[in-house]
């Protein structure tokens, strides 16, 4: 099952390597990974989509605890919590297709952000599942392209996420 | 205002740092020139893997942070094992390398290795130092790191210019690292639940793992246990938590363990673990491990609760008070039926120190390493340091050689490092000078570091070499007998050296266990001449650590 964990990490060069590392060491799969700066500028977080059974779960996040430079986990699966990703679709859609390629755009409120002749990129923001959903509904024009982000996600309400010192739990 | 050099010898006083063990090189040239006027030992040894295991040697006999010093490229590379091996074992150790000038970091410069990237999955933290202001700072943390929590190995990696350049600060009062903040405390509700499963208990018994010797924990187990009349095995890295000759001691369980100590692990129904990892050498099929035990597994590393099996009432934090704590809360009543049937399994261990006596064709007796190991026990009452290689040998001792206390036994358990013993043994010894060190090693092992040799000899240091020479790499040929159908390949030491001429020529002693009537009167000479000394033991090759537990069977199903 897809977990979502939101951990907080010491900004420092290498962290990166090695909570990369540590998933691939330890045989766990990262789906996607994300990085960046936080309100704090000496803190980053990385939003990782890991699968794995709750053991496995676990495991990631006690062994994610031990890197000195990992602050605090929070696994964000079946919390409320909103979660976004981005993605660019390059569509070879000529003057015929365009209308219909662009009333596909509308219903997803996403973004035309490029135009040629004969190609549209097209900027979709949103859950995984959406930025799935558009990419089928592409599919028939022709994509040639296609880049998308790793998820960031942040939990519901105010619970002061990035404070220093949290615990694991 | 002094160099980063400076502050780094500064910071390792500070530490308490006493002795260092190392290789100078290019890259640390500035902090070698240091070094050589500050009041801390230093030992030039033969080769980086022996400075970091005679560190390791070191820290386990003092129960203190040891520290190797090594250039950058090469040397930082010899001592990934070492540092493998002290992670694997959870051993303090501050590891500093030297590294091309930072300008030059990045372009493949002469002796340039990413040693922190190299050493990340083997290190419990490591440093890139980029700024000498940093030094102060960096070398603190990393004492604190290595020594507190799951103690491990944590290496700092220092460009040239960053020692030579110039320190402006100090180590701050106080360390600040939110993401590091190690459990001492154990959950009073789980030490209440440990409590209870212990005083319901009908046959009880305590795994006693590494964790008990690192945490100092010896006289509050051995206060649980006698309260309890609770039964103990160990593991090999606890070995020396409790005295052997304790009648409530089981011995060594697992795959090389004593017949007893498996029969009570795979008949008793609460399991108190501590600081054990359940490694698969201990279990067996885990599958079938300690069946019918309720398991309580106590551990200063939550990330090993749950990690190999499942338990049911886990505690994180100190051993040696949560054990206290324990011991207070519970109402132990020493189990009668059970210590029986204990006594009755005990006289399984007959199977391994029983009449092993065997003849050859000729009818001449037999040598038997485990002869040699029960002799060593008796002649030093257990009161020696003994360090092991990895091989038949190691399990002869660990079978064999009952310590008289914690940090007398030191072998390479998770790692199993071929190269360990001897300088385990230098480094034992350098921080024991009064003690006996011994290091029972094999013919295979012992020539993959036997160069310390020279390191033992030039500090003077009477260590003792007790080799197992089989002319083979023996328990490879033990597993092809059982696994390969004795298909013997690549396992017979073809061009060993005469090592008793090779003791010669490295300044040792050297004398000779031929005929089971020799062992006595060789190790009492060895043990009274003060001396470096080699005894080369000929070992019969076909010698076999028996019984073991084979693969995919549990600890029910010894084979012999």
């Amino acid at each position: 099952m897809k977990q979502t964990l939101s951990v907080m990490v010491v900004n420092q060069t290498g962290v990166l390597a090695r909570v990369a590392g540590l998933f691939s060491r330890r045989g766990f799969n990262i789906e996607s990974l994300s990085v960046s700066t936080t309100e704090d500028k000496n803190i980053s977080r990385m939003t990782i989509v890991v699968d794995g059974d709750e053991g496995t779960i676990e495991q990631v996040m006690k062994q994610l605890h031990k890197l000195i430079e990992v602050i605090k986990i929070n696994n964000l699966t079946g919390t409320s919590y909103v979660d976004r990703g981005m993605a660019l679709f390059k569509v070879a859609a000529g003057a015929a297709e365009r209308a219909e390629v662009m009333q596909v755009v509308t219903i997803f409120r996403a973004n035309i952000v490029d135009f040629c002749p004969n190609s549209l990129i097209i900027e979709a923001t949103g859950s995984e599942s959406k930025i799935a959903a558009i990419e089928e509904a592409l599919r028939p024009f022709g994509i040639k392209e296609v880049v998308r982000t790793g998820e960031i996600a942040m939990a519901r309400g105010i619970k002061a996420g990035s404070k220093k010192g949290g615990d694991a739990k | 205002m002094r160099t980063g050099a400076q502050a780094l010898i500064e910071g390792l006083k500070q530490q308490g740092a006493e002795v260092v063990f190392g290789i100078p090189g290019g890259a640390v040239l500035a902090i070698y020139d240091e070094l050589s006027h500050a009041e801390i030992k230093h030992i030039l040894t033969r080769s980086e893997q022996g400075a970091a295991h005679a560190a390791a040697g070191y820290a386990k006999a003092s129960g203190r942070v040891g520290v190797c010093l090594t250039s950058s490229g090469p040397g930082a590379t010899n001592l990934v094992t070492g540092l493998a091996n002290a992670y694997m074992d959870s051993i303090p150790l501050v590891a500093i390398t030297g590294q091309v000038p930072r300008a030059m970091v990045g372009t493949d410069a002469f002796q340039e290795v990413d040693i922190t990237g190299i050493t990340q999955p083997i290190t419990k933290h490591n440093y890139l130092v980029t700024n000498a202001d940093d030094i102060p700072r960096i070398i603190a943390e990393a004492f604190y790191i290595a020594g507190t929590g799951r103690k491990g190995p944590v290496l700092v990696d220092i460009p040239s210019d960053v020692a030579n350049s110039l320190c402006h600060k100090e180590a701050p009062a106080e360390l600040d690292l939110p993401g590091y903040k190690p459990n001492y405390k154990g959950h009073p509700a789980q030490i209440r639940l440990a409590a209870s499963a212990l005083s319901k208990a009908q046959k009880p018994l305590i795994y006693a793992g590494g964790g008990v010797i690192s945490a100092q924990a010896s006289a509050e187990l051995l206060a649980l246990a006698e309260a309890g009349g609770i039964p103990v095995v160990t593991s090999l890295m606890g070995k020396g938590a409790i005295k052997e000759d304790n009648p409530l001691c089981l011995g060594m369980l697992g795959i090389h363990g004593l017949p007893a100590a498996n029969w009570a692990a795979m008949h008793c129904d609460t399991l108190l673990v501590l600081g054990g990892r359940f490694s698969d050498r201990v279990m067996g099929d885990r599958c079938k491990f300690a069946p019918e035990a309720t398991i309580i597994h106590i551990d200063i590393d939550p990330a090993e609760i749950a990690k190999n099996i499942a338990v049911r009432i886990p505690i994180v934090g100190d051993l040696r008070e949560i054990v206290k704590e324990i011991s207070a809360e519970a109402k132990l009543e020493p189990q009668k039926d059970w210590l029986v049937e204990l006594e009755e399994a005990k006289d399984r261990n007959i199977l391994v120190f029983g009449d092993r006596r065997r003849n050859d064709e000729s009818g001449e007796e037999l040598l038997d390493g485990g002869a040699i190991i029960d002799k060593l026990t008796e002649l030093t009452e257990g009161k020696a340091i003994i360090t092991t290689d990895v091989g038949q040998h190691q399990m002869t001792a660990a079978r064999h050689y009952h310590p008289a206390g914690p940090g007398l036994f030191i072998s390479s358990g998770g790692l199993g490092t071929m190269g360990f013993g001897l300088p385990a043994a230098l480094g034992a010894q350098i921080a024991c000078p009064e003690q006996t060190v011994i290091c029972v090693t094999g013919d295979g092992s012992l020539q993959m570091t036997l160069n310390e040799m020279a390191t033992i000899k030039s500090q003077k240091l009477p260590v003792k070499i007790l080799l197992f020479n089989n002319k083979s790499l023996g328990l490879v040929r033990q597993l092809q007998h059982t696994y390969c159908d004795e298909n013997y390949f690549a396992v017979d030491m073809v061009g060993n050296p005469n090592f008793l001429m090779l003791a010669m020529a490295y300044g040792f002693e050297n004398l000779r266990i031929e005929d089971p009537g020799d062992i006595e009167p060789t190790l009492k000479k060895a043990l009274n001449n003060g001396k470096p000394t080699l005894i080369d033991c000929s070992i019969p090759k076909d010698e076999m650590i028996l019984p073991i537990v084979k693969k995919g069977q549990s600890l029910n199903e010894m084979s012999f």
